[in-house]
């Protein structure tokens, strides 16, 4: 039987970096399709080809028989397309029924709007998920896995013929995700089909038919998930012998020899107006400390609490040799405290700015006397940084968004190894890097570790935490639940620790 | 994300020169007189002041924000100094006198800066919002401060501002370029000049920097302000009259379409200083060269309507 | 809660927060009617009112724009460009002296779509530029100077008769302009759409929904109603008028702040900035009649100060509120 969908051969670079190279995906009709790669490879930039977002530089699409190509998200969806896109990307100011109905709203007689119907059909629909809101509230005011709940809702009820679902279950606990899993059975009892992207790769066993394996902007491998096992995708995703993935790790953030050293920082019982409720938390130098927990439950939250980005509303926050803990950016800059945000894009670079401008942005006050700006000494530290990192970049007075992303990670990286921190503050490090960065990014982070700074290090990336980590302290909804410390962590107790399915109000 | 067409790219990056060189070439083929020192002496004249006002609107805009209130502060730092030197204290003390009628305009400007500074940065109120309450009430309050009146003085000392020469060429003509070479370094070798980028080009990212947000937001409101107070005493110095109805007015377009054709970004994160007085002068150009050959006012308008257009559509090309 | 029943609550706030200008408006009423003795008269009303219809009109359009996370500054420049259009054209009575003001205004409606949407231009600078071709077109028009219309032809009786001898033809108008706008934004896919848009343009799009169409739309609708403003202000005022309108497109802001729509888009209600456009109104009105009571004396030059405190005072509450409902959203 001809398969539902077909995508061979394609290509697609911005800027100079190339994101696809001869990328290939088929999924069957009424079929679940995992698609799994390490962060960089490609998923995302396939799923918005073939959804419309972005236009393909070589390669062909079939779908349903017919050669696709959609100039819009509007043309994917006419054509029988509909996707929940990794970054929630509804409304949050529009009410839940206006998200879920927006532009197939029922109509009454004259051809208006009818809004009891709509209001109606939208508890129907949430109601089997699940979920008992109200749904004429505006959609930002409820949690992230409700709004990911209807944004899946959404897809779902635009009856297409295939479904792509991006991280679907990133901030879903366990009932939740039980009831997503349910409703994906349905669709493909209908003969609908699923194309799945997830981290969590257990899932892909529990759901899907045939799982694809992208790495480095190419499909390397593709199986039917009965013929497979873990390790062995892990390895094709990595590429790298599965022995060799079983004895040094996935990651090169593990094998830390270093003595943990004195206490950097002691959080108790912090509090944040930004939703953090209650964190316990403690690094010291030399160790690396993980933050683990669902999509929504306050890590990043946390980090911006200890670096003083948002004032405390109550607990205490202690730093060895401060009188006070940082009221601000600025501060805790001063004191040697250094954050690496998660979303570059919108928080990290400036993308106007160069290479050189980006890295000492935030060392400036060291480099800055009467005013004026050191010059030499910046170009001197810039150049340093360029090799020690080995950031590919033209010239430090390239603009940074034309360097790649593994690239502005490094420059965004040397931010904050350049102020010579006592404590590094990573939220996902290895986002959007494609896998040798990662590595590099993840050595070097180690040789730090090793000569005595202490991290904080969030990272969705599980195998970082359980290679890297020397504990790990596990939050939910603003509150840090559980902590656990190496040796001892296991991928599988750390995920059970995360999606434990406790019930948390909103 | 696209490569911007080879033609396009080279258009932006040259375009506002080629069209200056393309204006002043026209002028001179076509405008009897033109090269004359008479013609510069006037253009210069009347090009400083949209100058000024725009290098403190190109820092302003470089912050992605906006200033509607330069007119109307211009009106009120107009209408304060006459007010001091003709004022008993005023005639009693010539030489105190003419400072306080500038160093007091410039205070009050300064003033209506920090306000603007703290709806913006404090109370997180939208810059075309916060500016617009002193857009609507500033010319007001300049005008209950005259009652209403032209001031008309005789104040040679005062009148330098507008009409005194150096070199032959005008004061103020100087005084733009000085304060332009002034911004200039204060952007690209200044710590405040790298917060101010880093601010428009991604708050955020400035902010987890260590970038003093606030205080760059109120600084720079208040150079604007304070430029455009320089301008209104330059406009009240040239008239040897100060008119709180009309000192300034229009001026906020003037100022953002000269920044705006001189390279700055809407969404923040260049100040091109340089750009701003090349944006003024191209402005003043077309405006010189319609009226110099018998072509209403009103087609100015219009004309410079779709060079401001031009001007950001290109640059818009080179954003994508 | 029963969705069926007939929402009160939403009907007057719509999607903003607006409770406080209404009770600001029903406020500044009761202590017009109180205080004056003309205040509350048939007279009073009907002139205040018909004065305002013009103002009305375009900050409707205008709330449509910022609803979209856009502006139009130009609706003044388009307001008295139409009214000479509409001077020209008197002779040819009403019926197509209307038409032909409102398209005047929807044409240059669409000169802004072209350069916001296909130019990419932002709409500050893009309508600035309307705001300035158009002033310089009504200059070049009218040969700078005010047009009389035509004063034999019905023309007249938009702006100075009134409808069954009781109410005011622009009022009515109005109404009507006020109630298709209404439906418009709450009970149709395109209004629903600017909304959208407002909240977030990039999850629209990848929504699937019409972006460009529907922000098209908004300017040709505020062009459209700056268009009839012009209309009203020829017809009204017994000539066209090309250097009028100036300042038109902040009262609007204003009128449409004011009545707590989101200048950044996403939230907004008609039916709130018609009450803000009533309130600013109101102020002047009531200014006014202390004027004739002699208790002060008020240049109208204290006048814009005062607009302006007003608004600075109805800004920290909009603030207030605003921050209040951040609040109260959900983590990343």
């Amino acid at each position: 039987m001809a398969p539902l969908l077909s995508m061979q051969g394609i290509d697609k670079a911005f800027a100079g970096s190339v994101a696809l190279d001869k990328a290939a995906l088929i999924v069957g009709a009424g079929e679940v399709h995992g698609l799994i790669g390490q962060n960089g490879a490609g998923k995302s930039t396939l799923i918005k080809i073939l959804t419309g977002v972005y236009e393909r530089d070589a390669g062909e699409v079939t779908f349903e028989g017919q050669s696709l190509r959609v100039a819009s998200p509007r043309e994917a969806q006419a054509r029988g397309l509909s996707t929940i896109y990794q970054e929630l990307t509804l409304v949050p100011l529009r009410s839940v029924t206006e998200n879920v109905t927006m532009g197939y709203e029922p109509r009454s007689r004259f051809g208006l709007i009818d809004w009891p119907k709509a209001h109606r059909r939208t508890r129907e629909i949430l109601t089997g998920f699940g979920i008992d809101i109200d749904v004429r509230t505006p959609l930002g005011e409820h949690s992230t896995a409700i709004q990911q709940l209807v944004a899946i809702a959404r897809a779902v009820s635009l009856e297409a013929r295939l479904v792509i679902m991006d991280e679907p279950t990133s901030s879903l606990d366990e009932r939740e995700v039980s009831v997503l899993f349910s409703v994906v059975e349905r669709l493909r009892a209908n003969g609908t089909s699923v194309l799945y992207v997830s981290h969590f790769l257990d899932e892909l066993f529990r759901i899907c038919d045939r799982v694809t394996v992208m790495r480095d902007g190419g499909d390397v491998a593709d199986h039917a998930i009965v013929d497979t096992r873990k390790s062995a995708l892990i390895a094709d995703m990595l590429g790298r012998d599965i022995d060799e993935v079983e004895s040094t790790g996935m990651t090169e953030l593990g094998g830390g020899t270093a003595s943990v050293g004195e206490l950097v920082f002691e959080a108790k019982g912090v509090a944040t107006n930004r939703r953090l409720r209650h964190l316990d938390i403690a690094v010291r130098r030399g160790e690396i400390v993980g933050l683990g927990g669902l999509l929504g439950s306050g890590r990043t939250e946390a980090a911006r609490a200890v670096f003083g980005a948002d004032e405390l509303s109550s607990g205490s926050l202690h730093f060895m040799d401060q009188a006070a803990p940082p009221k601000t950016p600025a501060d805790a800059i001063a004191a040697g405290i250094g954050f690496l945000t998660e979303d570059r894009k919108a928080e990290g670079i400036v993308p106007d700015m160069s290479v050189r401008e980006n890295l000492t942005l935030a060392l400036l006050p060291a480099l800055t006397r009467n005013g004026r700006i050191r010059r030499r000494e910046e170009r001197e530290l810039v150049d340093r940084f360029i090799r020690s990192l080995g950031i590919k970049a033209s010239h430090r007075d390239q603009p940074i968004r034309e360097l790649s992303g593994g690239n502005q990670q490094k420059v965004l990286l040397a931010r904050w190894l350049a102020i010579h921190p006592k404590l590094l503050i990573l939220d996902e490090p290895t986002r959007g890097v494609d896998v040798g960065a990662k590595f590099e990014i993840q050595s070097i982070i180690r040789e730090h570790v090793e000569s005595g700074v202490g991290v904080l290090l969030i990272s969705s990336e599980f195998e970082e935490l359980v290679e890297g980590a020397d504990h790990i302290v596990v939050m939910q909804d603003g509150v840090s639940v559980s902590r656990m410390s190496n040796p001892g962590i296991t991928e599988e107790r750390l995920v059970s620790a995360i999606a434990h399915s406790v019930q948390v109000s909103e | 994300m696209m490569q911007a067409q080879p033609l396009r790219a080279w258009l932006v990056r040259y375009g506002m020169l080629i069209a200056l060189a393309a204006l002043l070439l026209v002028n001179v083929l076509v405008t009897p007189n033109f090269l004359q020192m008479q013609t510069l002496f006037v253009n210069i004249s009347q090009v400083a002041t949209i100058a000024i006002v725009a290098i403190g609107m190109t820092l302003v805009i470089a912050t992605g924000g906006i200033d509607l209130s330069v007119g109307a502060v211009m009106a009120l730092a107009g209408a304060i100094a006459p007010l001091v030197f003709t004022s008993a204290f005023g005639i009693a003390n010539p030489t105190l006198g003419l400072l306080a009628a500038i160093v007091l305009p410039l205070l009050v400007a300064m003033a209506c800066g920090l306000f603007n500074g703290l709806m913006i940065s404090v109370l997180r109120v939208q810059p075309i919002i916060a500016t617009l309450i002193l857009f609507i009430s500033g010319r007001g309050i300049a005008q209950v401060l005259t009652n209403g009146n032209l001031q008309t003085f005789s104040n040679p000392a005062f009148s330098y501002l507008g009409t005194g020469r150096v070199l032959g060429l005008p004061f103020q003509g100087w005084l733009a370029l000085a304060l332009a070479l002034l911004a200039f370094w204060l952007v690209t070798r200044t710590i405040h000049g790298r917060h101010l980028l880093a601010l428009g080009g991604n708050e955020r990212a400035a902010e987890l920097s260590g970038v003093p947000v606030r205080r760059v937001k109120i600084g720079v409101y208040m150079i604007c302000a304070f430029l455009a107070g320089i301008a209104g005493l330059i406009v009240v110095a040239i008239n040897s009259a100060s008119d709180a109805a009309r000192n300034g007015n229009l001026m906020e377009l003037d100022a953002i379409a000269a920044a705006v054709v001189g390279g700055a970004l809407l969404q923040g994160g260049r100040a091109p200083v340089f750009g701003a007085l090349i944006g003024a002068v191209i402005i003043q150009l077309v405006k010189y060269t319609l009226l110099a050959n018998g072509i209403e006012d009103e087609v100015a308008l219009i004309a410079k309507a779709a060079i401001i257009v031009a001007a950001v559509a290109l640059q818009q090309g080179r954003r994508e | 809660m029963d969705e069926r029943s007939f929402d009160l609550r939403a009907l007057l706030h719509g999607n903003g927060q607006s409770i406080g200008v209404w009770l600001a408006l029903v406020g500044l009423i009761l202590f017009g009617v109180l205080r004056y003795e003309n205040f509350g008269g048939a007279y009073n009303i009907a002139s205040f009112l018909n004065y305002n219809a013009m103002f009305i009109l375009i900050a409707v359009g205008m709330c449509l724009v910022i609803i979209t996370g856009g502006i139009d500054l130009s609706v003044g420049s388009v307001a008295a460009f139409s009214s000479v259009c509409a001077a020209y054209l008197s002779p040819y009575g009403l019926q197509v002296a209307l038409p032909g003001g409102v398209l005047a205004g929807m044409a240059l409606g669409a000169v802004n779509a072209f350069i916001i949407i296909v130019l990419r231009v932002p709409p500050f600078i893009a309508t600035l530029a309307t705001l300035l071709g158009a002033k310089g077109g009504s200059l070049v028009l009218s040969g700078a100077e005010t047009i009389a219309v035509d004063w034999s032809s019905n023309f007249t009786r938009l702006g100075m008769g009134k409808a069954f001898d009781l109410v005011p033809w622009s009022i009515l108008i109005v109404l009507v302009v006020v109630v298709i706008a209404w439906v418009v934004l709450e009970r149709t896919s395109l209004g629903r759409t600017l909304l959208a848009i407002g909240g977030g343009e990039e999850a629209s799009r990848l929504m699937g929904l019409k972006v460009g169409r529907a922000k098209a739309f908004a300017y040709l609708f505020s062009g459209g109603c700056a268009g009839l403003a012009g209309v009203f202000l020829a017809s009204g005022f017994g000539a066209g008028q090309p250097l009028e309108g100036v300042g038109w497109e902040l009262s609007a802001i204003a009128s449409v702040v004011v009545g707590g729509t989101l200048l950044t888009g996403g939230l907004g209600s008609i039916t709130a900035t018609v009450a803000g456009a009533l309130l600013l109104g109101l102020v002047f009105n009531i200014l006014n009649f202390e004027n004739g009571r002699g208790t002060i004396s008020l240049s109208a030059y204290w006048q814009q100060v005062i607009r302006g405190g007003f608004l600075f005072f109805v800004i920290l509450l909009q603030m207030r509120v605003a921050r209040r409902r951040m609040d109260r959203e959900a983590p990343t």
